[in-house]
């Protein structure tokens, strides 16, 4: 799995101190940013406050779908106090995160897609005076006929939301076939077919999205940002502000929440520097929490159709899934969402036949995109809740059931994806064990009941997010003679604890205290690319290029002391602020002199380190990329809850978990990660809903967010938080920094369908629906009360044309991860141009 | 393009004297401003947060005359007078206030946007009761909202805090 001739992928498990035991990797430590969150000296994106700043406020559509035919801003040019006016006509340059899916203007130049798409700039002196602005700007629109929903989507060619996809409205489709699924079916024992929808949701991060830019006293442009993503940002601004990306940098302010909310480039990003630029002051603008409701960029809506075949003992034989995506208003990353929403399918139980097919529909809401767990926890909830219905059916305790089919560790999956560690079989037995599951599951009285679900996700997406051969992260570090160790990468801190693992990784291997290390991250200017922070990249991708880094120099300050001692650089070690001679560890020097010896031999020291994934020669197949990784990591939860019948009332008593992340870094970190993850989930299964009405007619008809405030969209408080018993389930990977996985999403995915499993267990019924509400369960036990199915959920998938599918054997079918039907990649045709010179 | 004419916000101003941490601070701002902007945009102290500026998420929370509001939705003009206790004013002669050192040590602050307002309304909860049950806590709690950490760090975090302000007050007597 290493690619042996590229030494970026040396497996780094192994790299310590040299000491025997681990000093700082492990141990429950204060993260090195936490003194400046506690004491509010954290300068988040809004507490910058610079000489001569003024204000931004954008002017947003009223309407889901309209065409702009003119705007007039002259009534709000002659307000006083306001400088700049900006309009779609001063942003023509089309920019996305994906390179497929460039469909966004800074300001809309003629087109409005949803409620909240961003039409029109004020910047004024004053906050106010920016917003009354915003009123005394006439936009004439003509409206259009909104598309609220994939279904109506797949029936309303036109009017187009976008002029590029597959055609009408609908955005994307794909269709793979891994093996012959209906030959699996054929030789089911059993088939089961049963829908799911899961219904979208935000990120609900605290801080609303905030930017300053400003033009430096050089002429260059500075934006200091809320964003988990400053190289894809980067990039953007560059492409739509002409302007080179060397005299733009992008400074990620410490992030307050992100969840994938902050991982496009955004509107309001690129006009606060444009308008920096034209004035040459500096230009703020924080959005309202209404507007972060608009920008959303969160979980899809997911309507799903599985269909399962198993033998009699619980062997899948086949799995299909169908998925019908709502992606609203735009791309964001709603094309990766699309494979991702059927990629991981097949990372928890053997499926040793497997068809997906996924098509995501334009709707004139706000654009869906990247959310803690992107695109998998809605086919994982669907999954997880079939396989208790199959447990059921087969007379197979659920967990006995999974523990059957797992995957085995290092396996290759149906759709060639290359699973690492695998600890799922230990998470099922020890949750099994530490929930009392066997003596609760189907014992406990009427109203009470356990459920229990499994999950698996990625370590970081084994592709860019565009195409190119170079790292996906990149440490530089300096020591100097003062002792002092600086660490400059591009990632982004996120809350997820980012700063501190890099800041462990390198004191761990220089034998030193992360107090001794300042952390820069994410900047453009100071530190190598990092590709940012999603699909639970950063610990593994930027802890394996700081190890090489700090290797790199430690074997200077090693050989400078060894030089010095008379002895093989080999007994040279470095722990406690020392180095040593191992055979003799009363020679020693300070770490500080250590460096001193190290620059007197080598002169200055600065190292770097950097990490690609390995090249995933497995997955060939055109949409292969997504899903892969360097390595997975493994879920299970149990969930005790109650359920009041005559009211439906759901509370969660108590959930129990088990995460398989090969290492915790830091234990405190790492716990608030699952602890973080288990958290959103539950919002997510109880109460969590993007939801979306139509005005009355007597106003406007027009589709409308149904609740965009953090009081009216629910999110747990504390008195909603249950007691939660949380284990780790260590088993290094080689693949990752000490053997670390990913702790950030994973944990979030099981707690879902554990709910939905557990109210079936209370009471009875199935809600195949998320979020799983006291108005849907008390509907599903009238129903059964009434003789009729206790369930609630969808009942219909509409017709969709899905296009021919892409025929990829799996594996043991002989498989190379090549499709049998793909048309070869060509490169394209070269235009022959007029010869520069003429005959 | 050059304004002649100020806005017309510019041209009123109000004035109050507030006790800020212990310390006497005369601030002149815009009338309509609430505490919340107050504090941050004139006075300095962007240790308060804001998440929705409505009165729903508690990021804004601050303790005036020894209560915990939401400074979001007091208008400054009614501040004058009275005693303002923020973040940047916890803990005393260069230490961190237990509550601080607890949050950082035990996983009370992942991304840190809440944490202030949790620290001021738990601070606000300690001072009125010294020894709160872990549901006493939640309810105190219950106004603050939380994304990253799921709060059970935090009702640890408090509870640690807790034990030490009493060691500390019983060594002390």
């Amino acid at each position: 799995m290493s690619d042996k001739s590229n030494p970026s992928n040396l497996p780094a498990c192994d790299s310590g101190s040299g000491s025997d035991q681990l000093r700082v990797i492990g141990t429950s430590r204060r993260r090195i940013d936490a003194r400046g969150k506690v004491t509010g000296q954290t300068i988040f994106a809004d507490d910058i406050f610079l000489p001569r700043m003024v204000h931004c406020k954008l002017l947003r559509s009223p309407h889901p779908h309209a065409r702009i035919r003119k705007i007039d801003a002259s009534r709000a040019l002659s307000l006083p106090g306001v400088y700049l006016v900006l309009t779609g006509k001063d942003f023509p340059i089309e920019y996305g995160i994906l390179p497929v899916s460039q469909d966004e203007t800074a300001l809309c130049v003629d087109h409005v897609r949803h409620v909240g798409d961003p039409v029109a700039a004020v910047v004024a002196r004053e906050e106010l005076t920016a917003s009354e602005a915003l009123d005394l700007i006439d936009v004439d629109y003509e409206i259009l006929q909104t598309i609220s929903d994939p279904e109506e989507g797949l029936a309303t060619p036109e009017p187009r939301i976008h002029d590029y996809g597959e055609e009408g409205n609908i955005h994307k489709r794909v269709s793979f076939e891994f093996g012959d699924a209906d030959k699996g079916f054929a030789e089911a024992d059993e088939v089961f077919e049963d829908l799911f929808f899961f219904q979208g949701n935000t990120h609900l991060a605290i801080e609303q999205h905030a930017a300053v830019a400003t033009k430096d006293r050089d002429g260059k442009l500075t934006l200091w940002t809320s964003t988990q993503t400053p190289h894809y940002l980067h990039r953007a601004l560059s492409k739509v502000l002409e302007m080179p990306t060397g005299h733009i940098r992008v400074i990620a302010t410490p992030c307050g929440g992100g969840f994938g909310g902050k991982s496009d480039p955004f509107n309001h990003e690129i006009v606060v520097s444009k308008a920096a630029l034209l004035l040459g002051r500096p230009v703020k603008i924080c959005l309202t929490r209404e507007e972060v409701f608009y920008c959303h960029r969160g979980r899809h809506p997911i309507l799903m159709k599985f269909k399962t075949g198993v033998k009699k003992d619980g062997t899948i034989t086949a799995m299909q899934l169908q998925s019908l995506i709502d992606g609203g208003g735009y791309g964001s990353y709603g094309v990766a969402s699309t494979f991702y929403a059927g990629a991981l399918q097949t990372t928890t139980y053997h499926i040793p036949k497997y068809r997906y097919q996924g098509c995501r529909v334009f709707t004139n809401k706000p654009p869906c995109g990247p959310k803690r767990g992107h695109g998998t926890p809605q086919p994982r909830f669907g999954q997880e809740v079939q396989i208790d219905k199959i447990a059921e059916k087969l007379k197979i305790d659920p967990a006995e059931l999974r523990l059957r089919i797992a995957v085995k560790p290092n396996e290759l999956t149906a759709n060639f994806l290359q699973l690492g560690t695998v600890g799922l079989d230990q998470c099922i037995r020890r949750v099994v064990e530490i929930s009392g599951w066997k003596e609760k599951f189907r014992k406990l009285p009427e109203g009470r009941g356990v459920g229990l679900a499994c999950s698996c996700y990625l370590t970081g997406a084994g592709l860019s997010i565009y195409w190119n051969s170079m790292p996906h992260s990149g440490i530089q570090l300096k020591l100097d003679r003062g002792g002092g160790v600086t660490l400059f990468t591009g990632t982004t801190e996120i809350g997820q604890g980012s700063d501190d693992v890099l800041a462990a990784i390198v004191a761990e291997v220089l034998g030193i205290g992360t107090n001794d290390i300042r952390v820069y991250s994410g900047d453009t200017d100071l530190g190598p690319v990092d590709l940012g922070s999603y699909s639970s990249r950063v610990t593994l991708m930027a802890g394996n290029a700081a190890i090489q880094a700090a290797e790199r120099a430690k074997a200077m300050l090693v050989e400078g002391v060894a030089e010095k001692f008379q002895v093989p650089k080999e007994r040279i070690r470095l722990a406690d602020n020392c180095a040593f001679d191992s055979a003799a560890p009363e020679k020693r020097v300070t770490f500080q002199e250590a460096v001193c010896l190290g620059e007197s031999r080598f002169g200055t020291i600065g190292t770097v380190g950097s990490y690609t994934p390995p090249k995933f020669l497995a997955a060939q197949y055109k949409g292969g990329g997504v899903g892969t990784s360097p390595t997975y990591t493994y879920s299970a939860a149990v969930v005790e809850v109650e359920v009041d019948p005559a009211t439906g009332w759901l509370r969660i008593a108590k959930i129990w978990n088990t995460h398989d992340l090969g290492r915790a870094l830091n234990p405190v970190i790492a716990r608030g990660q699952v602890e973080g993850s288990i958290y959103m989930g539950l919002g997510e299964a109880l109460m969590e809903e993007q939801e979306f009405r139509r005005l009355p007619e007597k106003f406007s008809r027009a589709l409308v967010h149904k609740f965009p405030s953090i009081l009216e969209y629910k999110s747990p408080t504390s008195l909603d938080m249950p007691e939660v018993v949380t284990e780790f389930i260590e088993g290094p990977d080689a693949r990752g920094p000490f053997g670390a996985k990913e702790c950030g999403q994973g944990p979030l995915l099981p707690i879902i369908p554990a709910v939905a499993n557990a109210v079936y267990d209370a009471v009875g019924v199935r809600i195949d629906e998320v979020p799983i509400t006291p108005e849907k369960i008390l509907k599903a036990l009238s129903d059964k009360k009434a003789g009729r199915a206790p369930r609630f959920g969808p009942t219909h998938f509409p017709e969709v044309h899905w296009p021919e599918a892409l025929r990829v054997p799996p594996p043991w079918e002989g498989g190379d991860g090549r499709a049998t039907n793909e048309a070869p990649r060509r490169p394209k045709p070269r235009v022959e141009k007029e010869p520069v010179l003429k005959p | 393009m050059t304004q002649s004419k100020l806005p017309a916000e510019s041209e009123k101003t109000a004035h109050i004297r507030i006790t800020l941490n212990r310390e006497v601070v005369d601030v002149s701002f815009a009338p309509y401003k609430t505490l919340l902007e107050v504090l941050r945009e004139d006075l300095g102290h962007t240790g308060t947060k804001h998440g929705c500026e409505l009165g729903e998420c508690g990021a804004c929370a601050v303790i005036l005359d020894g209560k915990p509001v939401l400074s979001c939705l007091v208008l400054a003009v009614e501040c004058d007078g009275r005693e303002v206790e923020t973040v940047e004013g916890l803990g005393t002669d260069g230490d961190l206030h237990p509550l601080q050192d607890a949050f950082a040590d035990l996983g009370g602050a992942q991304c840190g946007y809440c944490t202030p307002a949790f620290l001021l309304t738990a601070k606000s909860l300690l001072d009125q009761n010294p020894s709160p049950s872990r549901d006493e806590i939640r309810e105190a709690l219950s106004g603050n909202l939380c994304r990253c950490t799921g709060y059970l760090q935090i009702f640890e975090a408090v509870e640690a805090a807790m034990i030490e302000i009493a060691k500390r007050n019983k060594s002390a007597t």
